[in-house]
């Protein structure tokens, strides 16, 4: 009888093997990745395969280049919502809007935007705040097909009374309506919110600083990394952020384990929104 | 029994039952003991103040990688499943599981895949059936699971749940779940074998 223990080392084992084949095949390198969330997106993927095991699912991978596909576009999948954290886009526009008002022109990065739910959000607050016409707001992701659907800024009607109340608990100062055109079962954000939102593909894992930013917004992406690579990309975001720009993480998450937390204060230490200090 | 993690779950009713549970600990209770309650996003840090003022053992809500040690009350966050990383925790936003974010179930099987045998889980009153499949995962990898007694539990369907997707569950009143706590969980404590 295998027991409890290396029950857990076998399973181990056998996603580390996967984790080299897909590396090897496709480039994309999830070995450090977080292995409890990594290995239950794995045992997902599995499942809806009908693999009975990890090692039963690479065989199936192998042997079918769309299997490997689905997997990769299922793991790079972030779930976001409009003003996802309502608390979060009240503390930004208590405390970070008074800083954005004194910088000419301002630069924003959504790193890691999924389908692009945050970054319209944002759009919308700084519409509101009389700052979007001097914002430049760039939504980057590794996952062209997200970046697509985020680009496309499409979204369906049955999530629309949830959005209107985050809307709204956010701090929201007019009805969420104003921003997109409603087509049956689909809403689609108005180019005018649309036209200041630069999409691009970046992978925080490989790829480097760009660009310097007032306002950097990396939410809930680094949760699936392990520490050593979320140290590389907070060390990328740092790079990245100009002095006295502001961090924005998700409530989660946290710079506490970070080298370059010396760098920084806390703006909002709930809402997660850190100040860079030089 | 040498448990290195306790692990456990109820959904939004099961505050009496935490509380409970939680102001029965000793000081000397030696392990870190993870609670998933299924609640609103709005609940905020307000657990946490509640179930501190029960317990002399510190509570904390869990943020992203934080590691793991003896004699602390973890709390999974609100909209968040709560991962066992071995040593450490690790969050996600993938989509609610059994329509339960945090999730017992994955709370549950990911403390398996970390921690064995070590991991003794205890499922309390609660609706739904979360933390069945978690239960089953628990076992599996050669962890203990204790379910409260439905019959004196508030809400029947989880513990029923656990039970049926379980072989060896031991199936206890509160009172009891908590003197098996004493007994294997504590420095000093007496062993009990099951």
């Amino acid at each position: 009888m295998i027991t409890g223990q290396t029950a857990a080392e076998s399973e181990m084992l056998e996603i580390r093997c996967l984790l080299n084949y897909i590396f090897e095949t496709s480039g994309y390198d999830l070995r450090n990745y977080a292995y409890a969330s990594l290995r239950q997106r794995l045992k997902a993927a599995a499942f809806s395969a009908r693999a009975g095991s990890i090692a039963e699912f690479h065989q199936i991978i192998r042997g079918d280049g769309k299997a490997l596909q689905q997997l990769l576009s299922s793991i790079a999948t972030g779930v976001t919502g409009l003003f996802r954290d309502p608390d979060f886009y009240a503390a930004v526009r208590k405390k970070v809007v008074p800083i954005l008002r004194t910088y000419p022109s301002i630069d924003i990065w959504h790193a890691g935007c999924a389908t692009g739910e945050e970054v319209y959000s944002m759009a919308i607050l700084l519409k509101e705040e009389g700052l979007y016409d001097k914002c430049r707001l760039y939504a980057t992701d590794m996952n062209e097909s997200m970046l697509q659907k985020a680009h496309s800024g499409v979204f369906s009607s049955s999530l629309l009374q949830h959005y209107n109340d985050n809307y709204q608990k956010s701090g929201g100062k007019e009805t969420l309506s104003l921003y997109f055109r409603r087509r049956e079962q689909e809403c689609c954000f108005s180019e005018s919110l649309k036209k200041r939102i630069v999409f691009g593909q970046h992978n925080l894992v490989t790829d480097s600083s760009f660009k310097e930013f007032q306002l950097i917004a990396c939410r809930n992406v680094m949760i699936y990394f392990n520490k050593q690579l979320q140290e590389r990309v907070f060390r990328l975001l740092h790079e990245s952020l100009c002095s006295f720009g502001v961090l924005g993480l998700g409530r989660g998450e946290t710079l506490k384990f970070s080298k370059i937390e010396e760098f920084y204060e806390p703006l909002d230490a709930r809402q997660k929104l850190y100040r860079r200090l030089t | 029994m040498d448990f290195k993690i306790v692990v456990a779950g109820t959904s939004l009713g099961g505050l009496k039952a935490i509380t409970a549970l939680l102001s029965a600990l000793p000081e000397n209770f030696s392990l870190p003991l993870v609670v998933i309650q299924h609640r609103e996003y709005a609940s905020g840090e307000l657990l946490k103040g509640l179930l501190q003022k029960v317990t002399c053992l510190p509570v904390q809500e869990v943020e992203d990688k934080d590691a793991i040690l003896p004699g602390r009350i973890y709390l999974a966050p609100p909209d968040y499943h709560l991962l066992i990383d071995r040593g450490e925790f690790a969050l996600s936003i993938d989509d609610p599981v059994t329509f339960a974010r945090p999730s017992v179930d994955v709370a549950f099987d990911s403390a398996a895949a970390s921690y064995g045998q070590g991991v003794l889980a205890v499922i309390l009153t609660g609706a739904g059936r979360d933390g069945a499949a978690g239960a089953a995962s628990i076992e599996a990898f050669g962890g203990v699971v204790l379910v409260q007694d439905p019959s004196s539990a508030e809400a029947k369907s989880m513990p029923q749940a656990a039970i049926a997707a379980t072989k060896a569950a031991h199936v206890l009143p509160l009172a009891e779940i908590i003197s098996f706590l004493h007994q294997n969980c504590c420095l000093g404590g007496q062993p009990q074998h099951v």
